[in-house]
């Protein structure tokens, strides 16, 4: 009776052991959205890129849909999603883009949207990245599609690829 | 003159005895907080432009007058909860807590089994 006991905790907590690393060495997403979509945007105020204005919640209110996209002109990735911004203020109707300038200086921004073209309606500089915490943003580009109740729909890790860029124009036209 | 130099030496110290606890509690924050762009490391490790940032965060927040505690819900709320390296205690996770303490209890009991056993078996 006792040996079967033994036997049986034994058994079970092998079993607890092999099964949390194997779960745990199956997780490859570290990377994770899911704290973040559906849950609303938190109040921010940052200033435009160029312009004597604030770029805050109160604008992203102002219309049907806005994607937030965060960029830098020292960011190759940046370059590679760039296309899909310039098709996306083209072709998404009920859509504003507003680009956040994330830790760069302000001649290299403004070269950068010269050289490339500017995809963005607005654009701000968070020239010491503390605002983009506030948005969950691990590193850059990454962008944020948010409805006019501030709420976050999708967040994009990484550049935006043909595919996401398809679902935005789906999801806001 | 002597109390005047005296509240000054005083508050010299208050202060660098105040910024002393602030850089600790800043320290301490930071090696629970993992730098979730690199491999296994705290941001108090990581130079990284993640880590970079979120200590400037931490930095704000404590001068803020924020809690230990509400700084790890802040970041908790935009990151998930694997960002801090203490998991804080809730239903999904309370077997993690006690996983341990039931590891004990379940060793203190195998091995009183096995020593019960051997004194049996030389007894016979």
């Amino acid at each position: 009776m006792k040996k079967n006991l033994l036997k049986i905790i034994i058994s079970v907590v092998a079993i607890f052991i092999i099964g949390t690393f194997y779960v745990s060495l199956k997780k490859t997403e570290i990377y994770d959205t899911k704290n973040l979509v559906g849950t609303n945007l938190d109040n921010f105020e940052l200033n435009s890129l160029n312009k004597k204005l604030k770029i805050n919640q109160d604008l992203v209110k102002k219309s049907q849909y806005t994607l937030i996209n965060f960029w830098a002109s020292w960011c190759a990735p940046c370059r590679a999603e760039h296309k899909y911004l310039i098709n996306l203020k083209r072709n998404a109707k009920n859509l504003k883009l507003i680009g956040i300038n994330f830790k760069d200086e302000k001649k290299n921004a403004n070269k950068f949207l010269s050289e490339f073209g500017d995809p963005y309606h607005y654009s701000a500089a968070d020239s010491k990245g503390k605002v983009s915490i506030n948005f969950g943003v691990y590193g850059i580009p990454e962008s944020i599609l948010v409805n006019n109740d501030l709420k976050i729909i999708k967040k994009f890790i990484g550049p935006l690829n043909q595919d996401e860029y398809t679902s935005i124009l789906n999801l806001t036209n | 003159m002597k109390k005047i130099i005296f509240i000054i030496i005083f508050s010299l110290n208050f202060f660098n005895l105040n910024s002393d606890e602030k850089t600790k509690l800043h320290f301490e924050i930071y090696k629970n907080i993992r730098c979730l762009v690199c491999q296994g490391q705290s941001i108090a490790d990581s130079n990284s432009e993640f880590a970079q940032t979120v200590k400037l965060v931490v930095k704000d927040k404590i001068n803020e007058g924020k809690s230990e505690k509400e700084i790890y819900e802040f970041l908790i709320s935009k990151y998930g909860e694997w960002i801090v390296y203490k998991p804080q205690f809730n239903k999904n996770n309370f077997l993690l807590w006690f996983f341990p303490y039931l590891a004990l209890i379940f060793g203190a009991i195998i091995i009183y089994a096995l020593i019960k056993k051997k004194e049996n078996n030389k007894v016979n």
